[in-house]
């Protein structure tokens, strides 16, 4: 399947990848709008790990065996192995972190407003995700490995 | 979130990474009472001076209002006679054979070449990428610069700062140079490219030496200039065992024999006053192809003084020297490259015409991946990732992302060139070189006419 690949070594550590993501995951798709209207703003599902110059983008590695999947308790974190998303069920989460406590990435973050998590959902809906096409440096890159 | 203004140098790196376009670059409109005299610039460098006691230092090109002669230039084109050509239909020759040309050329047989030719570098553009060292710029425009050349079938220079090891592979595309402080020079090294440049002057600092200091000197650079880390790296002003073209015939040969004569050995001096001459004593100590950087050439650190005050335009050097070499009737026996303030396609037309085989361009590359000529290069800062060797900043320039914006710059050029070929009636850039009839002048005097060797525009 394709992933989402950080490429370190071009990372400039702009965060626009943050925000691309969530312009992409507002109500009105509108960056200013997103940011300034809508209450609770949108958080981003990925996170721009930084220390001197070492920066990449952080997001959810849609694992083949995902240890977040078998850590849910309610069967909200699910792999759909049709399109090997690990897709989040949003109703069903009661909030235990569990699977933030199981990834080995730290790609799954809290959501601050309504107690579940919150994680990259590969943009199913557009052709290439939002966080690659907003990077300036090429150092997201969406492919099949 | 909160801008510091006093030390923003207008680098435009934040309205180009802004994602609303919330951020507009100008320039604080606070000024000193009009005086014509002394300019805002004049005092503020007094200022400077009077707290530091040190030289000026700045980077890039000089930008001073001199006249720039490219615009004062007009080409022409054909119309009912000598038709002209549309090159998306027919054949238009850009490939140009750098090295000397033999006086005549013998054949036998009817067809076969009897004259034997010292080496030539095709080039499929007549542009190369000019000297910029692995130090003052970083690895990843190096790599840029290699990657572009070799798809574009063109050349970039190493500049003296060596040549790192990963760039080896590209030597079909290098010139590797050899300057007064010999970074970097060994045997592979001179071996590494097609051609070797022995760099007596530079455009932007005609005179003086270079200087990359010590903290830029970090294990890749130390190793690839092969000098201790944390060291200054200094470039005296001339070359200490050239000190007439006896001597500089003695380093090219040298080099040659270094290379068992397949290199070619480029000879690169700034333009000044006495180019002419200069350039006739070059060919004649065995240079294979002579560069003149013209007063515009740019620098990642040069006395403000020496940029913007010392040298000639390129557009004049380049006249006088071509008309030299035909007087003395050695233009054959070796090409001319001219750098120096070449921003588009037209000047490279117009360089050709003014008897040019092909150009340096190194500002222009660097614009195209991102400079915006803020002048900042000298404090190993720049907001672009380019004229720095600082981690974080140098990330900001990909590699490959430089490589594809270097490469469609060259290809743009190369249609544009060819418009203007096929406009004027021609169809491959031979018939263009020292063609000065396709030129016209426009607004200038007549000692500039005559320098430039082409006639007003009307006549």
């Amino acid at each position: 399947m394709k992933r989402v690949y950080p490429r370190e070594e071009v990372c400039i550590g702009c965060h626009l990848c943050e925000i691309a993501c969530i312009v992409e995951h507002s109500a009105s798709k509108d960056i200013i709008r997103a940011f300034k209207a809508e209450v609770p703003r949108p958080t981003a599902r990925n996170l721009v790990e930084e220390e001197g110059p070492v920066s990449f983008s952080v997001s959810c590695r849609h694992c083949n065996d995902p240890p977040c999947v078998q850590s849910c308790i309610s069967g909200a974190m699910v792999k759909d192995y049709q399109s090997g998303v690990v897709r989040h069920l949003e109703g069903k989460c009661m909030g235990c972190w569990s699977c933030i406590m199981a990834c080995p990435y730290g790609a799954i973050r809290k959501n601050p407003v309504r107690k579940t998590v919150i994680k990259c959902d590969l943009c199913l809906e557009r052709p290439i995700p939002a966080c690659v096409e907003a990077c300036p440096n090429r150092a997201l890159i969406f492919e099949e490995r | 979130m909160r801008a510091d203004e006093t030390k923003c140098v207008g680098c435009h790196r934040c309205e180009a990474l802004c994602p609303t376009g919330a951020i507009t670059i100008r320039r604080n409109p606070s000024d000193f009472r009009d005086n014509a005299l002394w300019t805002p610039w004049h005092i503020k460098n007094i200022y400077k001076q009077a707290a530091t006691g040190g030289v000026l230092l700045t980077g890039m090109g000089n930008p001073c209002p001199y006249p720039i002669y490219w615009d004062r230039i007009l080409l022409d084109a054909s119309q009912v006679t000598n038709p002209s050509i549309d090159p998306l239909r027919e054949p238009m020759e850009l490939r140009t054979y750098l090295g000397a040309k033999p006086d005549a050329i013998e054949v036998i047989n009817g067809d076969e070449l009897k004259t034997a030719f010292t080496p030539q570098i095709p080039i499929e553009y007549p542009l190369l990428f000019s000297a910029m060292s692995y130090g003052s710029i970083n690895l990843n425009i190096h790599c840029g610069l290699a990657r572009a050349a070799e798809e574009m079938g063109i050349l970039y220079n190493t500049g003296e700062g060596g040549l790192h090891p990963s760039l080896y592979k590209y030597g079909k595309n290098t010139i590797v140079q050899c300057a007064s402080g010999r970074f970097g020079v060994h045997r592979d090294y001179l071996n590494a490219g097609v051609a070797i440049e022995i760099k007596v002057g530079q455009g932007a600092k005609p005179g003086i030496g270079g200087h990359l200091p010590g903290e830029k000197i970090g294990p890749e650079i130390s190793l690839t200039r092969m000098i201790p880390e944390g060291t200054d790296a200094l470039s005296p002003a001339p070359h200490h065992d050239i000190y007439s073209i006896e001597d500089l015939r003695q380093l090219i040969y040298a080099l040659k024999e270094a290379t068992d004569y397949q290199k070619l050995v480029f000879v690169k001096i700034a333009a000044v006053h006495n180019s002419a001459a200069i350039a006739s004593g070059m060919v004649r100590a065995g240079a294979d192809v002579i560069t003149l950087d013209g007063f515009r050439g740019g620098t990642g650190a040069a006395p403000t003084m020496i940029r913007d005050n010392v040298g000639i335009p390129i557009e004049l050097a380049l006249a006088s020297v071509d008309e030299r070499l035909r007087q003395e009737g050695i233009r054959n026996q070796a090409s001319l490259i001219v750098a120096g303030g070449i921003r588009c396609s037209a000047d490279v037309v117009k360089a050709l015409a003014l008897g040019a085989d092909a150009v340096y361009i190194a500002t222009a590359a660097l614009i195209a991946v991102g400079c915006t000529i803020c002048q900042r290069c000298y404090t190993g800062k720049c907001p672009w990732g380019i004229a720095t060797n600082d981690p974080y900043l140098a990330k900001r320039i990909n590699p490959e992302i430089a490589h594809e914006k270097l490469a469609n710059l060259i290809r743009a050029w190369g249609h544009e060139i060819q418009e203007m070929l096929g406009g004027m009636g021609i169809n491959a850039l031979e018939s263009l070189r020292g063609n000065r009839e396709k030129l016209r002048g426009i607004g200038l005097n007549e000692m500039e006419l005559q320098i430039l060797g082409i006639k007003h525009a009307g006549a």
